[in-house]
């Protein structure tokens, strides 16, 4: 059952072949016996989730069924869950139970949908290696045969791993340079970064708000458009939220391929990526030029300076969304302060991590008094050029497609000394978030076997196109079906 | 760029988070490797560029002024880490 997809799960649940009970048991079993090895979870609801699962037997009982009824899911810790510690993976959040959900946590409950616990994530959704958690290192299923301890990527770490590893059938996510798709990339599952607006970011623990988008992670296509129907819409509550209505995401993955013109651009083709690793996507390109796809090069002239734009506008914005941890209203506080300062300055000290203070104190800076224009509005016009690039790129073709990560998983520790460096491994994936259009990231091959994946880019509000992309190219491989040993 | 020890010592008051003199070597070289990544900025030709803020550049929307939401001091309240009659406490500001 554990290696199902959600909608396998919800047709045995439909035809009465498997009880929600039955089947969120066997899941929380798994985590308990197997999640030692990898860490993904920072929270299990044992009981809350059994409690779940009965009323959703019931629900199906009485014929009140969605898709979701009694079919088992994880939360990334990101997202607020009444009653249920919420933490972000900090110790600033260690203990906070937050007394309201997200727009995201409501809706999976409105459908019946069963929530396992919350998945280990990088703190603040701050990484690209989940080595950020409070909590603890999060290893990647895939490589660990090999006695290899791999990252899993980041920041939504705990998600593709506990999916990789059959932990959960899917789990919830957020994107704000790369941290839906990188992760799934390097885990060998399938990711949706949602175009920004899409989904509500209301309840969801903010790190850059113009950046930061909710989305969806699961093992095929089809489960990823299961999850988006449930997650996207218009949120009175999300001030950026965008009021445009949302197409059933699952009526169009049968459309065929054929005609489909894919863009490569150039830049993503460059000699940061291994010969190995591009070997991998082109012959996934190849799948679809059999399926009547044309394919041509395209330029995205600006892309090189995403990740230095990048850099000043997800610090800048972080360090004002993290201002409210004072220590006064709710989260850590530090022991015997001596006056509201010390308060402050200290609770934040010792609330926030390495990689989440250099954040703060870089966002800071360019915000400060003499900066803010080099910076700031620099990196804001920046923004705009990248932008440009990919409403040019989608005048000449339909969906643009790269390697999601210009290296497979990489050994824990290897990149940990020097922030720039692990900054690089998000390349190809943060002008996506800057332009705010919608990307996936596909399971497309292995390299000294750890998986590879392949990016599809689209212009706004094309889920359901990328989504379709995805669907058609995971009928002719079974990357996505391939289980770590 | 290099960022000064006196600069992120300011920044650090700034952002309320205390910095101990033994971390400021390691900030020192840690944000100055970042701010140079950020220079590349520098090459980049924005004259005629307008700032964006939102990929859609939509704006933000106004409501009615009507209250729309309860009170739930005593929810939001009893994760304080410190509370009295419904107040926040602090160490004391004002002697």
């Amino acid at each position: 059952m554990h290696s199902k997809s959600v909608a396998e799960l919800s047709r045995d649940l439909e035809s009465r072949k498997v009880s929600s009970v039955e089947l969120t048991q066997e899941f929380l079993d798994r985590i308990k016996r197997e999640d030692s090895k990898y860490n993904s979870f920072i929270t299990v609801t044992e009981e809350q989730a059994l409690a779940d699962a009965r009323m959703a037997d019931e629900q199906r009982a009485a014929g009140n069924a969605t898709a979701w009824t009694g079919v088992p899911f994880a939360h990334k810790d990101i997202f607020c869950t009444n009653g249920v510690r919420t933490t972000c993976g900090s110790k600033m959040l260690e203990n906070f139970v937050p007394p309201y959900d997200a727009t995201v946590t409501a809706n999976f409950r409105q459908a019946g949908a069963v929530c396992l616990g919350k998945t280990n994530m990088d703190e603040f959704a701050m990484g690209s290696s989940n080595e950020n958690s409070y909590f603890g290192a999060v290893t990647n299923p895939w490589g660990l045969s090999e006695g290899s301890k791999r990252v899993p990527g980041g920041s939504s770490g705990g998600s593709a791993a506990a999916v990789a590893a059959r932990l959960t059938p899917a789990a919830t996510a957020t994107d704000t340079g790369g941290s839906i798709r990188q992760p799934a990339a390097l885990c060998g599952v399938t990711g949706l970064k949602p175009t920004y607006g899409r989904v509500s970011r209301y309840g969801m623990i903010a790190f850059a708000s113009s950046l930061d988008q909710g989305g969806t992670m699961a093992r095929t296509a089809e489960d990823n458009a299961l999850m988006l129907n449930v997650m996207a819409g218009f949120d009175p509550k999300d001030s950026t939220s965008i009021d445009r209505e949302v197409p059933d995401y699952t009526a169009t993955l049968n459309e065929p391929l054929k005609g489909l013109k894919i863009g490569l651009p150039k830049e993503y083709f460059s000699d940061q990526l291994s010969p190995a690793m591009e070997q991998q996507v082109r012959n996934a390109i190849k799948e679809y030029e059999k399926q009547g796809a044309t394919v041509k090069e395209v330029s995205l002239p600006n892309a090189k300076l995403a990740i230095a734009a990048y850099y000043v506008i997800a610090p800048a914005e972080a360090s004002a969304n993290l201002s409210r941890f004072d220590g006064v209203r709710y989260g850590y506080r530090c022991e015997d302060p001596k006056d509201l300062m010390d308060l402050y300055t200290r609770s934040r000290a010792e609330g926030f991590g390495e990689e989440v203070k250099r954040r703060i104190l870089v966002g800071t800076y360019a915000l400060s008094a003499g900066y803010f224009d080099a910076y700031y509005l620099k990196a804001q016009k920046v923004r705009r050029l990248i932008q440009q690039d990919f409403i040019n790129a989608f005048k000449e073709v339909d969906v643009l497609m790269s390697p999601t990560t210009p290296s497979p998983a990489f050994i824990q520790g290897e990149k940990t000394s020097d922030p720039v460096t692990m900054y690089l491994e998000d390349v190809f994936t943060i002008a996506i978030n800057l332009a705010g259009v919608p990307a996936m990231s596909v399971p497309a091959g292995f390299v000294d076997g750890l998986p590879v994946g392949l990016q599809i880019i689209g212009d706004y509000f094309s889920e359901a196109r990328l989504l379709n992309a995805a669907h058609q190219f995971q009928q002719v491989t079974d990357w996505h079906q391939r289980e770590p040993q | 760029m290099t960022i000064s020890r006196e600069d992120i010592e300011k920044v650090a008051v700034l952002a309320r988070i205390r910095v101990d003199d033994e971390q400021v070597s390691a900030l020192e070289k840690d944000l100055g490797n970042i701010l140079d990544l950020v220079d590349q900025l520098g090459a980049a030709d924005t004259d005629s560029v307008a700032p964006m803020a939102h990929p859609l550049d939509a704006v933000q929307r106004l409501r009615a002024d009507e209250v729309t939401e309860t009170n739930q001091r005593e929810a939001f309240q009893a994760i304080a880490p410190a509370t009295e009659n419904g107040l926040y406490l602090v160490p004391r500001v004002i002697e």
